[in-house]
Order: structure tokens, then sequence, then C-alpha cells
């Protein structure tokens, strides 16, 4: 039988155990805090598709980080927030990261839209600011510690379209007068912005511009108008649902224009290309990573294999061409400026990134002055030789050209659009 | 010429269109009073249906939507049954009873991303990419065969509705309950069998809606507030009304985009709703 001191001995014995091997164990954990990166993202409402499709190539890179060790020896850990695509909602979200998640570092949601919302936060506390494809967002800032990573260029307005417009300049007999049509949204009238100063400088006359609301349901009168207007080039700057709709009144109506495209977001998506299937043929439009010979940048398929095993059965894009493998090369360009820093200083991560360049899966990276790609990198592919539904035609090369720029051209052009 | 034509053609196809997506909500908001604002979730959940049976086995959308409207009937009568015991039989509908459609439809919106993703969704048909070409104008059968399913829809709706006890009883439900319940009719029955109804019709209007375009689950936010107005124009609870206001968008926002730009066409359709309410505030058709 157990007498009264020798259980009390017993129980002294197991808590100094205990404390030995919470102190064992607390060691480590202290040494190897995690390093927060905190965010919000669409992963509901109308940007979702993209949202969720950067979550999954943001966790592949928290994956790989991770394995190799963390950052600084930290493990890495995210934060995040559904923005539910409302820009309203993004001050909050980051408010909450930065003061009650303490996280130690913020990098953006996906879209113009959502990032504009949380600049003012973010250069409140003076951080670095890395951006998923904002179109022009720092044109109203002049934060010089804001580096957005879609390819856009310089100048992002008028970079987005110059392709589109040099291409038209190009051809025999040059066409005279262009029409302009977007949705009435932040990213899609700087894009129209954009293609209206490149209109004016390559010479061309804009015949139609306008803008339609994002709740349009039939575009077919749009295009009609357009055609009457008898514009020899069309450019477009749509959100998906627009894009398809854009897309089919061009064919129903069958539009003479000869040249279609410019700023589609939509046509970039596996499920939206396999719908639209022939109607896409000779449309050009922008895109930032296309499976073509001369895009091949070192690890970009080995990333694109995981992702699209990643996303299998979750309800996003399956190919994960367009967005995934930048929302992967943001965060590398965040980790090689922290480990060449060593630290988290953000006035020495903000001079390095401004200095260094990167290699990422989409290539080297190198930031302008004001936080764009000092070079644009702004494709203009042509879809050719599209088949009806058959989703497999765009996982390799010869469905979507590259025209432009001409350092990464895989193909030449088929002028006009409707033949 | 050509441009005016197609203009009013497109807005008609267009109407009829919008005429499916409502019919519902002229029956459950117009003649039972009832605020669903999840009525164009419901039209988003028909789409899904649509996709997954096109997509699965090559089903026709339209056939998908005619099968799936009795089980939409099935849980419309089901979500009244919850709604007249929780809210409408302690009075507190006006209220209370906004919020569990608003409920509804977040509920909605969050399953069919957690089961089907965000992706946006399809359908294809063979007759989906053709065109009819009818002189100088261009009837897109995307657009055609919703209208005529549409039309054929909302038709019966009204037939039904007019020529039926039923139907006259879902009537009379609106008007005066009492004089129903003198009458032998249960109140209640009636009003869970007509709000089971415009459940149904969603069903149909859900596949139409993903004939014409790509389809993701918060999509149905954007006809909230275009369907309210149509059943509001058209005269709360007269599907003749409804038809007309319907039609009426559908041709002014044609109109407008054609000659005026596309971003004024919001402003006439709705300027439109507001001046019709501000000469005749029951609507086209409403009673006075």
């Amino acid at each position: 039988m157990v007498n009264r001191r020798s259980f009390a001995r017993a129980i002294i014995a197991a808590g100094a155990l205990a404390f030995a091997a919470g102190a064992l164990v607390s060691a480590p954990a202290h040494a190897a805090k995690p390093l927060k990166i905190g965010f919000s993202m669409a992963l509901t409402g109308g940007l979702a598709g993209a949202g969720k499709a950067a979550l999954i190539a943001m966790e592949i890179w928290r994956e790989d980080v991770n394995k190799k060790g963390g950052i600084l020896g930290r493990p890495v850990e995210f934060v995040y927030y559904d923005d539910a695509t409302q820009p309203a909602k993004v001050p909050g979200i980051y408010t909450k990261l930065l003061n009650v998640d303490k996280v130690d570092l913020v990098v953006s949601s996906y879209g113009t839209n959502e990032i504009a919302p949380a600049m003012p936060i973010v250069m409140r506390k003076k951080l670095v600011f890395p951006s998923l494809f904002g179109l022009a967002v720092n044109d109203e800032f002049n934060y010089d510690r804001y580096f957005q990573i879609m390819p856009a260029g310089p100048e992002p307005k008028t970079d987005w379209s110059k392709g589109f417009f040099e291409l038209a300049a190009e051809q025999n007999p040059k066409p005279k007068t262009v029409a302009i049509v977007s949705a009435d949204s932040e990213f899609t009238l700087n894009a129209a912005a954009g293609a209206r100063q490149n209109a004016k400088s390559g010479g061309f006359i804009i015949v139609y511009d306008k803008t339609y609301p994002m709740s349009t349901t039939d575009y077919s009168p749009i295009v009609r108008a357009i055609e009457a207007a008898n514009a020899d080039i069309v450019f477009v700057a749509s959100y998906p649902p627009q894009s398809v709709g854009m897309v089919k009144a061009a064919r129903e109506v069958g539009l003479k224009a000869k040249m279609f495209g410019g700023a589609m977001v939509g046509l970039q998506f596996a499920a939206i290309q396999k719908n639209l299937g022939p109607a896409l043929n000779n449309i050009i439009n922008y895109d930032f990573w296309v499976p073509e010979p001369t895009l091949n940048f070192p690890g970009v398929k080995e990333f694109l294999a995981r992702y699209q095993e990643a996303a299998k059965g979750k309800g996003v894009d399956p190919l994960g061409h367009y967005l995934p493998p930048y929302a992967y090369a943001y965060l590398q360009v965040l980790e090689q400026a922290i480990n060449a820093t060593k630290g988290l200083d953000q006035g020495k991560l903000a001079a390095h990134m401004h200095k260094a360049t990167f290699k990422t899966v989409v290539g080297d990276v190198k930031f302008a002055k004001n936080g764009e790609w000092a070079t644009s990198r702004t494709l203009q592919v042509q879809f050719r030789d599209v088949k009806p539904n058959d989703m497999a035609q765009f996982s390799g090369p010869g469905k979507r050209i590259v025209l432009y720029p001409k350092a990464w051209k895989s193909g030449d052009i088929v002028y006009p659009f409707n033949q | 010429m050509d441009l005016f034509v197609n203009a009013i053609v497109a807005g008609i196809l267009l109407g009829a269109f919008y005429a499916a997506v409502s019919v519902g909500l002229s029956i459950s908001f117009g003649q039972l009073d009832i605020v669903n604002i999840a009525h164009p979730a419901f039209v988003i959940v028909g789409s899904y249906i649509a996709w997954i049976l096109n997509s699965r086995y090559g089903l026709d959308p339209v056939l998908v939507g005619v099968l799936a409207a009795p089980i939409f009937f099935i849980v419309g009568a089901l979500i009244y049954r919850i709604y007249y015991a929780a809210f409408e039989r302690t009075g507190q509908e006006s209220l209370s009873g906004l919020a569990f459609f608003f409920g509804v439809m977040f509920i909605i919106e969050v399953v069919l991303i957690l089961v089907y993703g965000v992706d946006y969704r399809l359908v294809s048909a063979g007759y989906l990419s053709k065109n009819v070409d009818l002189g100088f104008v261009g009837l897109p059968l995307r657009l055609v065969v919703p209208f005529l399913v549409a039309s054929a829809m909302t038709g019966a709706v009204w037939l039904y509705l007019s020529r039926t006890f039923t139907g006259r009883a879902i009537l009379a439900v609106a008007q005066d309950r009492l004089a129903l319940q003198l009458m032998g009719a249960d109140p209640v029955r009636i009003k869970q069998f007509a709000f089971g109804l415009a459940i149904a019709t969603t069903a149909i209007a859900g596949a139409l809606l993903i004939m014409i375009g790509p389809v993701e689950p918060s999509l149905g936010r954007v006809y909230i507030g275009r369907a309210f107005a149509i059943v509001v124009l058209g005269g709360m609870g007269s599907i003749p009304g409804m038809v007309i206001a319907a039609l009426l968008i559908g041709v002014l926002e044609s109109l407008v985009s054609s000659f005026a730009g596309p971003s004024w066409a919001p402003a006439v359709a709705f300027g439109a709703l507001l001046i019709t309410l501000a000469v005749r505030p029951s609507g086209l058709f409403g009673r006075a």
C-alpha cells in the first residue's frame, strides 16, 4: 500500500519530470518560432476561381520551403482570411492580420480590386508588399515597398496593351479604326485607359469607346454596335463571364473586325477554353505563361505538375497556367530577399528587392522603381487550331502561339481574325 | 435599321429569359408575400444540376431542368414548412423571414463552393453554337432556345394559376386568406404548394442561365435586383404583368446598349421602373 509520504514524493518526481520534459520540448519550439505570412484571398465570390488556385500554389511553396528547413530556420505559417471578392473587407482583414494575428510579413490577395484597399494599411506599417496581379495599383500610391509579380511592365496601363496595338500597326494594310469596350471595374477600366493611349499614339481612330456593367447578360447588342461602328480592331477588357459572352456574341454576329481580343480575363482558364473551343481561333489576347517552347523556364513544368495534382477535385482551374506559377513566384521572391538580407528588416528587404534579380519559376524577375517588372513581358498570344471539347489540347504547345514580345515569340500572326 | 431590329429581337429574347428567372419570384413575393431573396440562388442550383448531368452523361440542359423541377418543388414545399413554422405562424415573417432567406442564400453558395469549387461551369449542346439568320436578323440558338422554353414555362404557369382550382386558390390566398378558409381550403397547404411551384421554376431557369453563359456559385446575386424590379414593375403577383415588365427591361437594356452605350442600360431600365411606379404605384398590371 502506498503511504502518504511516498505518494507525495511520487507527485514531486512526476512534476520534475514533466517540467524537464516541457523544457526540452519548449526550447526548440521557441527557437523555431513560426514565421507568419498574412494575406487576404478571394476564396468565394467572383474572383474565387483564381484566388483558390493561387492559394494551392502558395501552399506548394510553403511545403517546399518548410522541407528545406523554413526561412531563417523558422517554419513558415500562413494566416489568411477569405475576402469574398469584396474590396470593402480587405482593410479590416489586413488590420486584423497586423494588429491581432501579429504576422511577420504580408502579401496581397489576387487582383487589382482586392490589392488597392490593402495599400493604406500596409503603407502605414511601412511593410514590404509583394502583390499578385494588380494592374497599375501603385500609380496612385507611389509606395516604394510595393512589388508586383505580374509582368505588366514599368508602365502597366499602357504596357498591358502595347503588344496588341504594335501587332495591329505591323499589318499591311494597317488597320485604321479601333473599338474599345470594357467592363465597369477597376482593372478593366485601367486596361481600357492604357488601350486608349496606345491607340492614339499608334495613330488609330477610336470609333467606339464604351463601358458596360458587370451584370450584363447578353453581349450581342454591344457587338452589333461595334460592328455598326466599322471598327477594324476590337480591344475588349473583361472578366470571365463577360469574356465568354463577348466571344460567343462576336461569333454569332459574325464580327468582321480584323483583330479581336486584348485584355479578356478568362480565356486563360481551361474550363472556358474547352467550352469555347474553335470559337477562340484567331483571337489575340494577353497572357503571362503558355506552354510554348520559348517560355520553358527552369522549374515551371515541375511546379505545374504538382499544382495539377493538388488541384484535382478542388473545382479550380485544372491546368493552372495563368496565375499559379506567379503565386508561387511572388513568394519565391520574398523568400530569396529574406535569405539575402538575413532578416525581416523591411527597409533592407525593400532595398534588396529593388536591386536584385530573382530566379523564379516564371523566369528572372527584376523590379522597376515603381515595383512593377522592369521590362514588360505581357504576352499577346493567338489561339490556333483549337478543336471542340478537348481540354487536354491546351496542356501542350501549338494552341496559344506567342506573337509578342519578340524575345518570346513562338510563331507568326494569322490575320485577319474572321477568316 | 438593321441595328434597331436586331436590338429589339435581342431584347425580346433576353426579356423572356428574365421572365423565366422572375416567374417564381412573382408567385412567392408577388402573391404569397414571401421575400425570397434566395430565389436567384436556387436558379444557380438549377444551373449546377444542369452542368453535372450535362458534363457527366451528356443530357440536354433543358431536359435536366424539366426533370429536376419536381425535386425542386419538394424542396420548396419543405422550405416553406420551415418558414411557416418558424416565422409566419408567429407573425415574425417580415424581418426574421428576410434574414432566413438571406441565410438560405449564403448556405446554398457555400455548399456549392465546398462541393463543386469556384471554377466557372458551362454546358455543351450541339445547337448552342449555332445561329439562324432570317434576313438581316441574327438568331443565336443560345438565346432562342431559352426564349422558347421560358415562354412555354411562364405560359404554363399562367394557365395553371388562372384555369385550375389550385391555381385560383393560390391567387385567392394572396387576396383574402380568411375567405379561402371559409371556402374549405387550407391556406397553409395552398401556400406550401405555391412556394414549391415557385422553386420548381428555378430548376428550368437555372438550366437556361447556364446555356447563355458560364456560372459560378455567387452569380445569383447579379439577378436579385433585376428579378425583384421586374416583379414590382409588372405589378405584384401578376404573371402577364411580370412578362411584359421582363420584356420591357430586356428591350430597353438592348436598345440602350446598342445606341447609347451599355453602361446606361441599368440606369435606363431602373429609371423606367421608378417612373412607372411614380405614375402607377401598383405596377403595370397590379391592382390599385
